[in-house]
């Protein structure tokens, strides 16, 4: 019973928590981009600007929720919630300590790689079914984007799963005691931001939305709510593949003094702010060098490193 | 790549730069005294009406937002009966003060002119006359282009200095000059 109650328990704060910090993202986003572009930001509503973020829900929540007569009904309904739901769910196998964790899952890694990709159809789905052009061209280069970065993305967790000898993401951070995954594997982390950047399609990879060029790209047709469940899923995206950094190459919670919750937050608001700078910093690059960056350079780097971890390994067995 | 990092780095020391935003209304903008802000009517030294209802300010209005009607008081000396500036329609391009022959019509600096009610944006020769001289302090117009009156042309009254010579190249003289 009371196992039970703990699970729920755990549950309801893994959800509750991520939702908080997936809306809060939205006044830390522009605090930090008005920082770093000499500016304010919000910071009249409340104290610094807080209350910001219960005013964009207001406001979003009262929107008109528009369908257009021209798309696919069913489709357009149903997108906005997968990349929510698929972000969402991935959380489910982050291990936020030893013991606070919703599913102990043996293979973690995949799962999260599963959800990401279905989370691929959300945005492309959402482009084919809001049947204008912007929004299918949205959609082609989401799908085109995410499903090339997923290739590598992939190829370079496989270090990080070899040292550790599991999938588990629990397993994986109890093998990082000694030395964190980030040393011997730093070529695995500098991929595997990349393609979640890309993953996530933020800037500079957010080709999908390219609003200098394609209006807001696949979600153009989108307002009220349903365009409020793609942001939700861009920030829940943001805050998972910092904590899947944090998992995977700086030892999750593990660290001296603090309690590994506090541990596991510090690392994972570090990178979240690094998301943040990358926006603040970087222009957006053209489509064709985004797959050529990702053919040409990546994969080949994400192999070459995944056959000479493996070849340390056999050589220092 | 290495421009990449570099970019990255250069943004994230702007961290630790001033702001350059002015905290508006706690913090004031310095306004310069040319600004082209709300629309006055002046009154010369004397404490009387400057406007002569010429109507050069609403001709030079490009959006039209001034009108007014001539008329005239006992002496023969014209003045708007009513003086409307439509502040909605107003783009603050100052054409109206530079057509003024009488610096009645100046721009000021305020800017804080904000209403709830469109209608309140009309405002009425009550709310545009001001009891002071504004941006000329000395300057009466009748004193340098002379007054003619019944029996009496322009300059020959006793004492009267004669009116300027507007054709001369010389500059006017003004009341705060002599």
């Amino acid at each position: 019973m009371s196992e039970a109650l703990r699970s729920i328990i755990i549950i309801l704060s893994v959800i509750g928590g991520v939702m908080t910090i997936a809306a809060g993202l939205i006044w830390v986003e522009r605090r930090l981009l008005a920082l770093w572009q000499d500016r304010y930001g919000p910071n009249r509503v409340g104290a610094f600007g807080l209350l910001q973020v219960l005013a964009d829900m207001i406001k979003v929540l009262t929107k008109e929720d528009w369908i257009p007569p021209f798309a696919d009904k069913s489709v357009f309904f149903l997108t906005p919630a997968i990349i929510a739901i698929t972000t969402l769910l991935t959380f489910a196998v982050i291990p936020f300590t030893s013991t606070i964790l919703v599913a102990d899952l043996n293979i973690g890694v995949l799962f999260f790689l599963a959800m990401s990709s279905l989370g691929v159809y959300s945005v492309t789905l959402a482009g084919w079914a809001s049947a204008s052009k912007y929004s299918l061209l949205g959609g082609l280069r989401a799908a085109a984007q995410m499903i090339s970065y997923e290739v590598f993305m992939g190829l370079s967790l496989m270090g990080a799963v070899m040292l550790a000898g599991s999938f588990d993401l629990r397993v994986i951070v109890e093998a990082q005691r000694g030395l964190w995954y980030v040393v011997p594997q730093f070529a695995g982390f500098v991929i595997f931001f990349i393609a979640g950047v890309a993953e996530t399609h933020r800037l500079p990879f957010d080709l999908p939305e390219a609003e200098s060029e394609l209006v807001a790209g696949y979600h153009s047709e989108y307002s009220g709510m349903k365009f409020g469940m793609f942001f939700v899923g861009e920030y829940i995206g943001i805050t998972l593949i910092s904590a899947l950094i944090t998992v995977l190459f700086f030892g999750g919670w593990l660290g001296p003094v603090l309690p590994p919750v506090v541990w596991f937050l510090i690392k994972t608001f570090f990178f979240i702010g690094f998301f943040i700078l990358l926006r603040a910093a970087l222009p957006r690059p053209r489509y064709d060098q985004l797959m050529a960056l990702g053919w040409k350079v990546l994969l080949p780097v994400s192999l070459l490193n995944l056959a000479v971890t493996g070849g340390i390994m056999l050589a220092g067995r | 790549m290495l421009s990449v990092l570099k970019a990255i780095w250069a943004v994230l020391l702007h961290m630790f730069r001033p702001r350059v935003t002015v905290q508006y209304p706690e913090e004031r903008p310095h306004i310069p005294p040319r600004w082209r802000g709300r629309i006055i009517l002046s009154r010369d030294p004397d404490g009387e009406e400057r406007c002569v209802a010429c109507y050069l300010c609403a001709v030079a209005c490009p959006v039209d937002c001034i009108a007014l009607q001539a008329t005239e008081d006992g002496h023969g000396r014209r003045y708007p009966e009513f003086f409307r500036i439509n502040f909605s329609r107003c783009i603050f391009c100052g054409f109206c003060e530079e057509a003024c022959p009488t610096y009645a019509i100046q721009l000021t600096t305020d800017f804080e002119m904000g209403e709830y009610v469109r209608q309140n944006l009309v405002y009425e020769k009550e709310h545009l006359l001001i009891s002071g001289t504004g941006k000329y302090p000395g300057y009466n117009f009748y004193r340098v282009a002379g007054l003619s009156v019944k029996g009496k042309d322009k300059g020959q009254a006793e004492n009267e200095e004669p009116p300027v010579d507007l054709k001369s190249l010389l500059p006017g003289r003004m009341e705060s000059e002599q």
